[in-house]
């Protein structure tokens, strides 16, 4: 445990993606198996054991300490884990002679009944230090929170053997804890592992935003377009497996696994391949908003009543895979063509393609755009975001290729940013953080930072206050009075859509920027914070007009939910 | 007799009145005497100042030859007479020259032990034990959440650091008089024999450690150094200057600070640290408690830290104990190269 544990800590302190990479790939070149490869699967969140309650912890330490202490101790330093972990009275000279290691803990774990976890937890506290007992709650109260991703880890386990991390994706979901088949082929002593996963996840490809002043080196005739739809992306795999039985599976785009929630479309996943579309709620052939979707996605139960209501369908942008066949290294023009054969194909009414806009030039282009109902996306107008702009010879890569694809937003006041601080609101909300700093990246000292760009406290409803609120509570890294920070890293964090009236320079603001009247205009729980959008892009849209003042306020897009505004 | 009748706390320092002097005023007296060297309890501007000499030898260096009326230098073991009071010097062990002050008269001893700490330290003489009626005690550390373990598995850390990043400078933090020497030589005993860097505010007190006697190993300055020479190395540096222009100079810097304030997350994140090293030269609250209860002290003083958990853990064990409320202990932030008093964000600015 206690070599696991240092590397926690060592992450849980380091900003830096590229130094999180080291520090783990270092793990993984110095520890044996399979306390490794069970290292790798605490940090993919592959691990799945009954956790440790708070409750429990308090009764535990409650047990051994003086409560006036406890108390005292707790209020200084703020989270329940470490003041356990600090105070827990093991006696260092009469300390077991063994440490648990990671693979005995989660060994034990597997099996042990839930009224023995207390007395063994025990125990293993008893054995460790103050770090390795930090970990083993962080590990056990299923609060790890040191700002590494799943794909993070596993970018670090690539480096190893100098494979592309992409590699290790694909083989994924045949693999399992501890790993030793592929850290042996990493380490180059073993072959590649075969996948047997039917329907395995494909690293999804992105678009970089585009400006205005990028036309001018564009060629329209080099491009297709296409809505860009206000859903949620995914990947809808389709295959057989080993015995021959169909297999399929609904995948967020980062690669998560929500085929549970989505049971009618997997009904519609008959045909093997792989579909790149967006997640939609299509009620009598009308697209419904983002907001309607969200009231899917937030409930946990999925009931026949809600499958009714909401009803799920795919708007397919791209199609990866056609059977056994991999299309990703085919021009898009290509893959576009197999596309439309593939859902005729298919013919089922929850799955269907997202039109191509036609385009001479781009000033045709941009009035689709700005009136999507006339150009083709008719009563389904108010679901779309914007345009994609796909280059005709683009194969699929994996990230964010420059050039290849681009997204042309609707609405330029809206930016993506990343909540960071949160204050206690007055009147009602007093009992809720409700007024939101949230910030941009930017380039700072040790790579990639993130700078504040402005503070919204409407926008959201009461049931959403009361998700961000829980946000807030549960992933506080810091307080100050009534301000708590929360985690905002590159792979954790809650990314907001804000939408604003315009900026103006700003001597009172680190990011030297002001925005005008910004609320929050949609939660985006499914992006990752290091997809949120850049200061520079900013700066570009204030270049380009956006201080303008009065004028339209940028509400195209706001669906009608009613804003909690005071 | 009352304890009261030898030693009267004050705001400005603990008083001796039958002796006449104050120990460790933080304001100008007639005759103060000294535990030692660190700002906030060496101040300038007194009348007479007894010490030991390495304590005199430091106020020296920092505020210059005139620091004080006159001087006079006590040895460790060595007793004094002053008014009716007998006064003795014993090894407090928190930095080189640190004191204890027993003020014994009658029957009653009473034990000024200024800041100790209990645990190993290569660079100044152990911690003595002294047994006494009264026990004056600090409290910088005085929550069971902070125990320091071994400051050589700390440096551990730190080498193992260099060996993954080797393309990196480490700045290691530490206060310039005391931590930063006992750093050094912890990381020369974990067997680093390459150059160690330095800040060119603790020179002169690094010098001086050595002209006492501490083989430090080869020294460098980092003025003048070229940046890409410094990748690799370790430099120690006061904590302030981690966040200074001044580290720019480095190559993608690793932060470290060696402080028992690492302990707890909060701390170390404010300070923007990546590298917490845990170690101190205060007792942590096993030292604190330890050494209360060996004393053998039935009534226990409690000055600066977080006094109300020590004075709580004395009463339940049956001890007389109260908080002293002295001003200006701890919250010195001077930059003069021998201060230990720079201030951490969002903490006391005591020593560490
Ligand atoms: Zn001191
Ligand atoms: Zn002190």
């Amino acid at each position: 445990m206690n070599g696991f544990a240092e590397l926690l800590d060592r992450l849980a302190y380091e900003p830096s993606r590229n130094n999180k990479l080291r520090l783990m790939t270092d793990h993984f070149h110095s520890t044996p198996d399979p306390e490794r490869g069970f290292a790798l699967a605490a940090l993919t969140g592959a691990l799945s054991f009954q956790h440790a309650k708070p409750g429990m912890i308090r009764t535990l330490i409650a047990e051994r300490t003086d409560p006036v202490l406890f108390e005292l101790s707790y209020d200084y330093v703020g989270d329940l884990s470490e003041t356990v972990a600090l105070m827990w009275p093991a006696d260092p000279h009469h300390r077991p002679n063994a440490t648990p290691s990671l693979s005995d803990v989660i060994e034990t774990l597997s099996t042990l009944g839930k009224a023995q976890l207390p007395a063994q937890l025990a125990r293993w506290l008893d054995a460790l230090d103050e770090t390795g007992r930090w970990a083993l709650l962080k590990l056990l109260t299923g609060g790890l929170r040191i700002g590494v991703s799943a794909r993070l880890a596993k970018t670090a386990a690539a480096a190893l053997g100098d494979k592309d991390p992409n590699e290790i994706e694909i083989l994924w979901p045949g693999l399992a804890p501890p790993y030793t088949e592929l850290f042996a082929w990493l380490e180059s002593r073993a072959d590649k592992p075969v996948s047997r996963d039917p329907v395995p996840f494909r690293p999804a490809m992105l678009a970089h935003a585009i400006e205005d002043t990028d036309f001018a080196a564009l060629d329209p005739a080099a491009f297709m377009a296409e809505w860009k739809w206000d859903g949620t992306r995914v990947q809808a795999v389709a295959g057989v497996d080993e015995d021959g039985q169909p297999a399929a599976r609904l995948y967020s785009r980062t690669g998560e696994d929500i085929s549970k929630s989505f049971p009618d479309l997997l009904e519609a996943l008959r045909l093997p391949g792989a579909i790149d579309g967006e997640l939609l709620i299509v009620r009598e052939r009308r697209v419904q908003t983002f907001n309607v979707l969200q009231q899917r996605l937030n409930r946990k139960a999925v009931t026949g009543k809600l499958l009714q209501e909401f009803p799920a369908h795919i708007r397919a942008y791209d199609l990866l895979m056609d059977g056994a066949e991999d299309l990703r290294d085919r021009p898009f023009a290509e893959r576009r063509e197999r596309l439309e054969a593939f859902i005729a194909r298919l013919g089922d009414p929850r799955i269907d393609i997202s039109p191509l806009v036609p385009f001479e030039s781009w000033e045709e282009l941009a009035a689709a755009r700005a009136d999507p109902a006339s150009a083709g996306a008719g009563a389904d107008a108010e679901a779309v975001e914007g345009i994609m702009l796909k280059r005709r010879d683009a194969t699929y890569v994996p990230g964010r290729p420059k050039g290849s694809w681009w997204k042309w937003k609707r609405d330029p006041l809206i930016v993506d940013a990343v909540l960071m601080y949160a204050q206690r609101g007055h009147g009602k909300r007093s009992s809720y953080y409700s007024d939101y700093t949230f910030g941009v990246w930017t380039k700072g000292e040790s790579g990639d930072e993130l700078v504040p760009v402005g503070k919204a406290y409407f926008g959201f409803t009461d049931e959403e206050l009361h998700k961000i609120d829980r946000f807030v509570r549960n992933h506080t890294i810091e307080r100050f009075g009534p301000v708590r920070e929360v985690t905002h890293d590159p792979d954790e964090g809650l990314v907001f859509e804000v939408a604003f009236e315009g900026l103006q320079r700003s001597t009172r603001h680190k990011s030297g920027l002001a925005m005008r009247f910004p609320r929050i205009s949609r939660l985006r729980w499914d992006k990752p914070p290091r997809e949120a959008d850049r200061l520079e892009t900013l700066e570009r849209m204030l270049e380009s007009g956006a201080s303008r003042n009065g004028g339209s306020p940028s509400l195209a897009r706001e669906d009608g939910t009613a804003a909690v505004v005071e | 007799m009352h304890p009261e009748d030898i030693l009267v706390p004050t705001p400005s320092g603990v008083c001796c009145k039958p002796g006449g002097f104050f120990i460790d005023p933080t304001r100008p007296v007639d005759k103060a005497v000294i535990t030692h060297g660190h700002s906030d309890h060496a101040r300038a501007g007194h009348g007479a100042v007894l010490a030991t000499r390495e304590t005199l030898d430091m106020m020296r260096l920092r505020y210059g030859e005139n620091f004080a009326g006159t001087t006079q230098a006590v040895a460790y073991g060595e007793t004094l007479n002053l008014g009716g009071t007998t006064v003795t010097f014993h090894p407090a062990g928190h930095v080189l020259g640190s004191a204890q002050v027993a003020v014994s008269c009658k029957d009653m001893t009473i034990v000024a032990s200024g800041d100790y700490k209990d645990a190993d330290d290569p660079t100044c003489a152990p911690f003595e034990l002294v047994p006494c009626d009264v026990f004056i005690t600090e409290a910088t550390f005085g929550l069971p959440v902070f125990r320091h373990g071994d400051a050589a598995d700390e440096v551990a850390k730190l080498l193992h650091s260099v060996e993954v990043f080797p393309e990196r400078a480490h700045l290691v933090g530490a206060y310039s008089l005391g931590k930063a020497q006992r750093v050094i030589k912890l990381i020369r005993q974990a067997g680093y024999d390459k150059p160690v860097y330095m800040h060119g505010a603790m020179e002169k007190i690094t010098r001086y450690y050595e002209s006492r006697g501490i083989d430090l190993g080869q020294l460098e300055l980092v003025r003048g150094a070229k940046k890409a020479d410094m990748a690799g190395t370790i430099t120690l540096c006061p904590p302030s200057a981690l966040q200074d222009l001044w580290a720019r100079r480095f190559p993608d810097p690793v932060t470290a600070f060696a402080s028992g304030w690492m302990r707890v997350r909060a701390r170390a994140r404010q300070g923007g640290v990546v590298l917490p090293l845990v170690i101190s030269d205060h007792a942590d609250w096993n030292g604190l408690t330890a050494t209360i209860a060996a004393t053998g002290a039935s009534e226990i003083w409690v000055t600066h830290g977080q006094e109300d958990a020590l004075v709580h853990w004395a009463k339940a064990r049956g001890l007389k104990a109260r908080p002293l409320a002295i001003v200006g202990y701890g919250d010195e932030d001077e930059s003069d190269g021998t201060s230990d008093g720079v201030d951490i964000p969002g903490g006391t600015g005591e020593p560490s």
